[in-house]
């Protein structure tokens, strides 16, 4: 018997779970349309690797990430390639994503698979590549990719392989439906993964609610060293960091991944998809969704083709429309309501509930805390959820924060059993995403600060290095000039004195010279402050004619100098002279802009003097 | 008498010239360079470098505060940063100063890259270096780095360049606090 161990808090929420149980896994079929968001799960969106227009075949990668957290995204069945567009995604904003429209053409043409028979003798890198190019991202909801999570940091070891089938949210079966049909390819997935990682030891949990599913699985795993454990049924135990809790009594540290005390959690629907990634070459392009609630006449489990629209699931389910009060994707927990079922089916969506009114009614009024500490006792990380939902009202997110706000896994037991019914969890949200956001403002502005410095320190760099060279030059010239006047003085003849004279002579030319041009300067100068005085009595009494002779300056500044390049690049054949010319053509109508509001602005004046 | 009101003098005395050499010698041991109280002023400013404040750069500006300066001069900080400002410094909070500017939505500058004639007035003008070209060449500026300051739209010959607003998508979307209390009644009418 393995030793299990207990974590804080947890509640025991109706499971709702029979509803969907009693019908085996269907096929959900070949919908009209398949969407394909570019972005399933956690990391970088994928690029599309197809155009419209282009046929596919089932299995074909369509979108990949080129670099960056991310796996590839593939065609669920063969056909056409119908747009590649902004399309509403399942998301919580209800915003609109990158997504590839696929129009199936029914052959359900598949690519040449090749699979791996003897992947014991293969290289673990080369497995782990295969995995990722499956497109395999976990399947229990967060959707980490798979390959990225098998390969913990070098220095950890992982000891426990956990395959997770607690499934504690209340109306999700999908799991539970894979464990008791699928079990011999969950252990599949389960060997390839153990390989991969050689734990000591490989464990599937299980909540003591499915006791078709743990027989299912003892089955399989009969004759194996593989445990399958039932554990105590209380939600959320299927939460990573519970589970690894329940099952090896440690707790996962502040900021850390399970790998970091040598556990990792898997879900049983990822090795499924690990599984069949190996031994049959075929790429994640379907998943096993639970559509239930009290909307539809059969509720049930469906394998569904990824990218099919949650309403043809809903249709395949029996919808009655009259009688869905809301749309809810995941759990009642910790799932979000769809404002529209024109979303696609992704890698991550486990659990469609179409509710009635008086199944998941509207939750009531928010009343003040009473500060029972309900929450407190609920709260399976042992989090003060009062104190976090005073300073998120209060804006206070570092005080926030600082009481670990982001060890919040946002499960929804402290709103469950909330006496005043406060919305806890979605006030942890809303001060999780502004810290992200302050956090982001933050790194963007001291990046900015540093481009700031370095640019300023450049500038002076610049400017000291050209003093320095004028300074280089300024020594040479006086250098030159001083040996030049000692070799004159020392092969100095009376014979050349007369030349010496005329040197002067030149020279005080030249100097006259100067003079000249700096006092035809000086008179030119003292013109040409008179000009602008004109203007400015004017302008001393209305301010706005001073403003458009600025204007009308800095007109004519600009198409001057735009001007002098045109010449510049027509002397020079250079290839932008249209581009200078349209620019000249601009800058003219701005002149004569700048012109006539000055002209109009100045006939004003004068008439209401 | 008079030998302890000279011993209490002489101790006393001794003990003035203890501890003013223990002050003298932390004041030279521990002194901080600069100003620390700019530094953290300026931690909590924008860095958009735009200027609009009177003062060239985000930096001097704080130097400004931190003399006793107006906090209200920064349009693209905002409310957030006055009320940070007003935190730090321990005085109220004022309204936003409107002869500088107001507030607006994050921007960055986009460069209409076919009208581009290459003449690198703006990149010149850019405080971050964030825009890339050479002379001749198009220029464009990158996204990431802008900060939305606006300094190269005027020094531009052509009016290419265009200051447009940073739309929420799908990635920088994050959670809204809950609605409001409302009352059993209130909603029910809304349900109505």
């Amino acid at each position: 018997m393995t030793k299990l161990w207990d974590f804080h808090g947890g509640i025991h929420p109706p499971e709702n779970k029979q509803q969907s149980t009693s019908r085996p896994i269907r096929n959900a079929g070949i919908p009209e349309l398949l969407v394909l968001p570019l972005q399933q799960h956690i990391g970088q969106p994928a690029e599309t690797c197809v155009t419209v227009g282009d046929r596919v075949l089932k299995g074909q990668r369509i979108a990949d990430v080129r670099d960056g957290l991310g796996v590839p995204v593939h065609a669920p069945t063969s056909g056409t390639v119908e747009s590649i567009a902004r399309l509403p995604v399942p998301h919580p904003s209800g915003m609109d994503d990158w997504c590839i429209t696929l129009r199936p053409d029914g052959k359900d043409e598949w690519i040449d698979r090749q699979p791996i028979t003897d992947y014991r003798q293969q290289d673990r890198q080369n497995i782990l590549a295969v995995i990722r190019n499956a497109g395999i991202a976990g399947l229990g909801g967060a959707g980490f990719p798979t390959d990225i999570k098998l390969r913990p940091p070098k220095d950890r070891k992982v000891s426990t392989l956990i395959l997770n089938g607690a499934e504690c949210e209340p109306y999700i079966t999908a799991d539970d439906m894979t464990m008791r049909e699928r079990a011999t390819e969950i252990l599949d997935g389960l060997k390839v993964m153990a390989w991969i990682l050689r734990p000591e030891r490989c464990v599937i949990a299980i909540e003591d609610n499915k006791p078709e599913a743990l027989a299912a699985m003892q089955t399989a795993a009969a004759g194996t060293q593989t445990e399958v454990v039932a554990i105590p049924t209380k939600y959320p135990s299927g939460g990573e960091k519970q589970l690894v809790q329940i099952l090896t009594g440690l707790e996962v540290p502040h900021g850390g991944i399970p790998a970091d005390i040598g556990v990792m959690c898997q879900n049983v629907g990822t090795a499924v998809a690990v599984g069949r990634a190996i031994f049959r070459g075929e790429p994640l392009i379907s998943r096993v969704v639970t559509i239930t609630g009290e909307a539809v006449t059969g509720p049930g489990n469906f394998d569904t083709l990824l990218g099919t629209p949650v309403d043809y699931l809903l249709t395949a389910a029996g919808l009655q429309p009259d009688r869905l009060d809301r749309l809810v994707l995941g759990g009642p927990m910790m799932g979000y309501t769809l404002p529209s079922p024109d979303v696609p089916v992704v890698k991550t969506s486990n659990c469609i509930i179409a509710a009635s009114v008086s199944e998941l009614p509207a939750p009531p009024p928010e009343q003040p805390c009473i500060r029972c500490g309900m929450c407190a006792d609920a709260c399976p990380m042992e989090l003060l959820p009062q104190q976090l939902l005073w300073h998120s009202r209060a804006g206070e997110f570092e005080k926030a924060e600082h009481l670990n706000l982001f060890d919040c896994i946002e499960c929804g037991a402290c709103s469950y059993v909330c006496p005043s019914s406060i919305p806890l969890v979605q006030y942890y949200r809303f001060a999780k995403g502004e810290i992200r956001i302050q956090r982001a403002e933050q790194l963007k502005s001291d990046r900015a600060r540093e481009r700031f410095e370095a640019r300023q320190a450049r500038l002076e760099r610049e400017q000291e290095e050209k003093e320095a060279r004028r300074k280089e030059r300024a020594r040479a010239a006086a250098e030159a000039q001083a040996q030049a006047r000692k070799k004159a003085e020392a092969v100095e003849t009376p014979a050349q004195a007369g030349e010496a004279d005329a040197d002067r002579a030149a020279k005080a030319a030249l100097v006259q010279q100067a003079l000249a041009r700096k006092k035809a300067k000086a008179a030119q100068d003292s013109v040409a402050p008179v000009e602008p005085a004109g203007p400015a009595r004017p302008a001393a009494e209305a301010p706005d004619i001073e403003a458009l002779e600025k204007q009308l300056e800095q007109a004519r500044g600009k198409l001057d100098t735009m001007q002098s390049m045109l010449d510049d690049a027509r002397a020079a054949g250079a290839d932008n002279v249209e581009k200078l010319e349209r620019a000249v053509a601009k800058n003219h109508d701005r002149v004569q802009r700048a012109g006539q509001a000055l002209e109009e602005a100045r006939k004003a004046l004068q008439a209401a003097d | 008498m008079w030998t302890s009101i000279l011993i209490a003098i002489a101790v006393l005395l001794a003990l003035a010239v203890i501890f003013g050499g223990l002050l003298g010698f932390a004041a030279e041991r521990f002194r901080v360079e600069g100003n620390p109280l700019v530094d953290q002023i300026d931690a909590l400013l924008p860095q958009t470098q735009c200027g609009q404040c009177g003062y060239p750069g985000c930096r001097p500006y704080a130097e400004s505060i931190a003399l006793g300066g107006a906090i209200n001069k920064c349009p693209p900080g905002g409310e957030a940063t006055i009320k940070a400002l007003a935190d730090l410094l321990d005085v109220d909070p004022e309204p936003l100063d409107a002869e500088h500017g107001v507030e607006q939505a994050r921007r960055v500058a986009v460069i209409r890259e076919d009208e581009c004639i290459g003449c690198t007035k703006c990149i010149q003008a850019c405080p971050v270096d964030a825009i890339l070209g050479a002379a001749k060449h198009m220029h464009t500026v990158i996204e990431s780095e802008c900060t939305g300051c606006d300094l190269c739209v005027e020094p531009c010959p052509v009016d290419c360049i265009d200051m447009v607003t940073i739309e929420p998508d799908i990635r920088s979307w994050t959670w809204n606090p809950p609605a409001p209390h409302i009352i059993a009644t209130d909603r029910q009418e809304a349900h109505a």
